[in-house]
């Protein structure tokens, strides 16, 4: 019964860290159709913040709120992840309007160069790329306006950006002689995020012991949860929202502003993103490569639990969670122990956690067979099944 | 070269339609002996890269598939010529070496087979052909398309990845397979000559598999590719069976990836489950996307182009490579749709060059559509026709 109640739990832990970092995937991609490649690293970044947050409250005028600076971590990553994804759809994806396949690659780029980013960035670095960005931004207003109106205009808004980088890396480079501000902010190895105190204990009920940290992640997802649940049922736009999800040209018509709507949808998504990388920093060291190892599994919630329903992607991550941790952890083995030779090989075969990730990707895909849409498909006729 | 003996061909016309081939091969005899070995062999690879990626052309290019688990191909090509070279260069009764570091006393039975290297040179292919296969069968089945695809085809690259580094007692796992120690045909397969063989052999692939892209693509076949591609359910209500055509191409692309992984294999010395990283097989869609999609020759092009670029990159400042791949998937996604090569052929060096104020970009003959009186006379019979055309209009239609 104990070892029944561990695997539960233990699963349940797993799967609502998946839970979290799938939602916002899920709700941009049912609304938008587009798969955001970069929210791994708009976890890392949710993560990156939490790992500020502590460092400046640590030894500062602030040291009294300490004790919760997770608590205080979690709305501004919400923050941070949230505009860098802003900032994503109104410059890449906003261009890339019906076109997913070339938004997959488009927001892959933009995670290699947030994870560089986040390795490399120091002061140097940092003063370069604002230098740039705002000279990239004004000069074309200072030029004579009548260069606009040129054959080779074109060329000039191409050639401005260049400059401006140029000017941008020099800059860098010339500060980067400075021992100081050469020193970069993060770098490639990984970062440390202590749980406060009041994480850091567990709890036994009936005899299972719950880590507090594993506790306080359960129970935030649940928060993210009705949160988002609330808004997208309750609040004007997130039946907007729904609206534009179920029908766009039609939402259009009637006077909702479906930009608006994508702007406000990938913004949540992006910040939702951040409040699980605030949750991955309690289960361990995290480092630039945090995306990578979440991004295919957010994936396949999706897939599995198809589009447009907060219920498919609930349980296709509490389901993905516990089946893997059940088959990886080889508890099965412990719950039924007569059990026939031949199955228990073949447990023991895919007992460790990428063995197991083999095997729940196997069935996924044979469950596909039957059902193609996910578990909750959304109903309706439509010549694209 | 019967065409030669023809009178009505001169040296120029021959030249003009011959060039890229006499280019072809004077590079491949002259390259070999100009390069340092080191270089050869880096060229030697990235061509081989062109040929997975010319599988990435037709199934992405052609047929609208993104796929972004061409790695998984590529490895079992690339692990099946490894496995023959650790066997072929045993005494009888050996075991490769690392199978007694976790204690297994006999061969598995799946090595077996790759004792013959008349096997082996068909598994190269035949093995990554029947997992695309089946994994295309099993997915397009079911009409799973567009984003689902990629992602589905990543989750199964992650999968084989996992399975390629846990599995220490079949294959050794996260060290992989060297080859480069092993022996080949009586020679050493990292020594120079057997690597300027392999150049050559890589060319001579690359063009072959050039030629079955661009025969596959420009019949029948190629146009239903296209219908796929722009259209798949008015494909499917005119009565044709897109699943067909899209596993047929899938497997064909698989294959190719196979190929292409062997050569690759044999050149860099090593295979091991970092060929079917999550990255890299991004990467190899990269590739396609700026040589130009849809266009053969630039997925070739663009393999070694930006496998060259980042090789010499990575020496010299290797933070920088991320920012400039990320920065060349924006580029590529947002201002050059059709890469390098359909820029080129649309004109693209000739719409920079009218921008800079060199002579303008002109229609057929140069001579009239500069000439001032000429072209004073055709604004005179545009204006007639838009006044006689808003003339018309504003009577009513009349005659």
């Amino acid at each position: 019964m104990n070892v029944l109640l561990d695997t539960l739990f233990n699963g349940l832990a797993i799967g609502s860290v998946l839970m979290l970092a799938a939602l916002g995937l899920a709700v941009v991609f049912g609304l938008m159709g587009v798969i955001n490649m970069a929210h791994g690293e708009l976890m890392m970044l949710g993560a990156y913040t939490t790992f500020v947050v502590q460092n400046l409250l640590k030894n500062g005028p602030l040291e009294g709120l300490f004790p919760i600076y997770i608590l205080i971590s979690i709305p501004l990553a919400f923050l941070v992840s949230g505009l860098a994804g802003l900032l994503l759809e109104k410059t890449v994806i906003r261009r890339l309007y019906g076109r997913p396949l070339e938004t997959l690659l488009a927001t892959w780029g933009v995670s290699l160069i947030l994870q560089q980013f986040v390795r490399s960035v120091s002061s140097a670095f940092f003063i370069g790329l604002v230098v740039a960005v705002a000279l990239g931004l004004l000069v074309p207003r200072l030029l004579p306006a009548a260069w606009w109106r040129q054959r080779w205009s074109p060329l000039l808004g191409v050639g401005g950006w260049i400059g401006a980088m140029v000017v941008g890396i020099g800059l860098a480079a010339a500060l980067g002689n400075q021992r100081d501000l050469h020193q970069p902010w993060f770098s490639a190895r990984n970062i440390d995020v202590t749980a406060p105190e009041w994480l850091q204990g567990s709890i036994d009920v009936v005899g299972v012991t719950m880590p507090t940290a594993r506790l306080f992640i359960i129970a935030l997802t649940i928060l993210a949860l009705l949160a988002v649940h609330w808004f997208l049922q309750k609040s004007v736009w997130g039946i907007r929202i729904r609206a534009v999800t179920q029908n766009r040209p039609m939402s259009s018509c009637l006077g909702i502003p479906t930009e608006k709507v994508d702007a406000l949808t990938f913004l949540v998504g992006s910040g939702l993103a951040g409040v699980a990388g605030v949750a991955v920093t309690l289960l361990g060291s995290v480092g630039p490569n945090l995306g990578g190892n979440y991004i295919v599994d957010c994936f396949m919630v999706v897939v599995l639990g198809g589009v447009g329903k907060l219920l498919g992607t609930v349980v296709a991550a509490l389901g993905i969670g516990v089946l893997s941790y059940i088959l990886g952890s080889g508890s099965l083995l412990l719950l039924w122990p007569q059990m026939p030779a031949a199955l228990n090989e073949t447990i023991t075969f895919f007992a460790t956690t990428s063995m197991a990730k083999v095997l729940v990707f196997i069935l996924i895909v044979v469950f596909l067979q039957f059902r193609p849409a996910g578990l909750f498909p959304q109903k309706g006729r439509m010549v694209e099944a | 070269m019967t065409i030669t003996s023809n009178s009505s061909i001169t040296p120029a016309t021959f030249l003009r339609r011959w060039w890229p081939w006499i280019a072809i091969i004077a590079a491949a005899l002259i390259l070999p002996f100009v390069l340092p070995p080191f270089r050869l062999n880096l060229l030697g690879r990235f061509l081989s890269l062109g040929i997975v990626a010319l599988g990435i052309d037709l199934i992405w290019g052609y047929t609208g598939l993104l796929s972004l688990g061409q790695g998984i191909f590529f490895a079992l090509g690339g692990y099946a010529i490894a496995m023959y070279l650790q066997l072929d260069s045993l005494e009888p009764g050996q075991l490769p070496e690392f199978f007694g570091l976790y204690g297994v006393k006999e061969l598995p039975l799946f090595w077996q087979p790759f004792n013959s290297p008349w096997f082996t040179l068909i598994a190269i292919w035949v093995v990554p052909a029947v997992v695309a296969g089946l994994l295309g069968y099993l997915v397009f089945r079911n009409r799973i398309k567009g984003v689902y695809f990629s992602i589905l085809t990543q989750a199964a690259l992650l999968v084989f990845f996992n399975f390629f580094n846990g599995q220490q007692k079949l294959i050794n796992g996260t060290n992989g397979l060297k080859t480069d120690t092993a022996s080949f045909f009586g020679q050493m397969v990292g020594s120079d000559a057997m690597q300027r063989n392999l150049f050559w052999i890589t060319l001579l692939l690359v063009i072959a598999a050039w030629y079955l892209c661009r025969w596959l693509t420009t019949g029948r076949f190629g146009d239903a590719l296209i219908a796929v591609r722009d259209d798949e359910p008015r494909l499917r209500f005119t009565g044709y069976n897109p699943t067909a055509f899209k596993t047929l191409v899938f497997t064909v692309a698989g294959a190719l990836a196979g190929v292409s992984g062997a050569l690759y294999t044999v050149q860099s010395g090593i295979v091991s489950p970092q060929f079917m990283a999550v990255p890299f097989s991004i990467e190899m869609v990269i590739w396609v996307a700026v040589g130009g999609r849809g266009t053969l020759i630039g997925a070739v092009f663009g393999a070694v182009l930006i496998n060259y670029a980042k090789s010499l990159i990575s020496e010299q400042l290797p933070e920088t490579w991320l920012f400039i791949q990320g920065g060349l998937f924006l580029l590529v996604v947002t201002a050059l749709p059709d890469g390098v090569v359909g820029w080129w052929r649309q004109g693209g060096p000739g719409r920079i060059l009218a921008m800079l104020g060199s002579s303008p970009a002109t229609a057929t003959y140069p001579g009239l559509d500069l000439d001032p009186e000429v072209q004073a006379e055709r604004r005179a019979i545009e204006s007639r026709a838009i006044a006689e055309e808003t003339g018309a209009r504003e009577i009513g239609g009349e005659p």
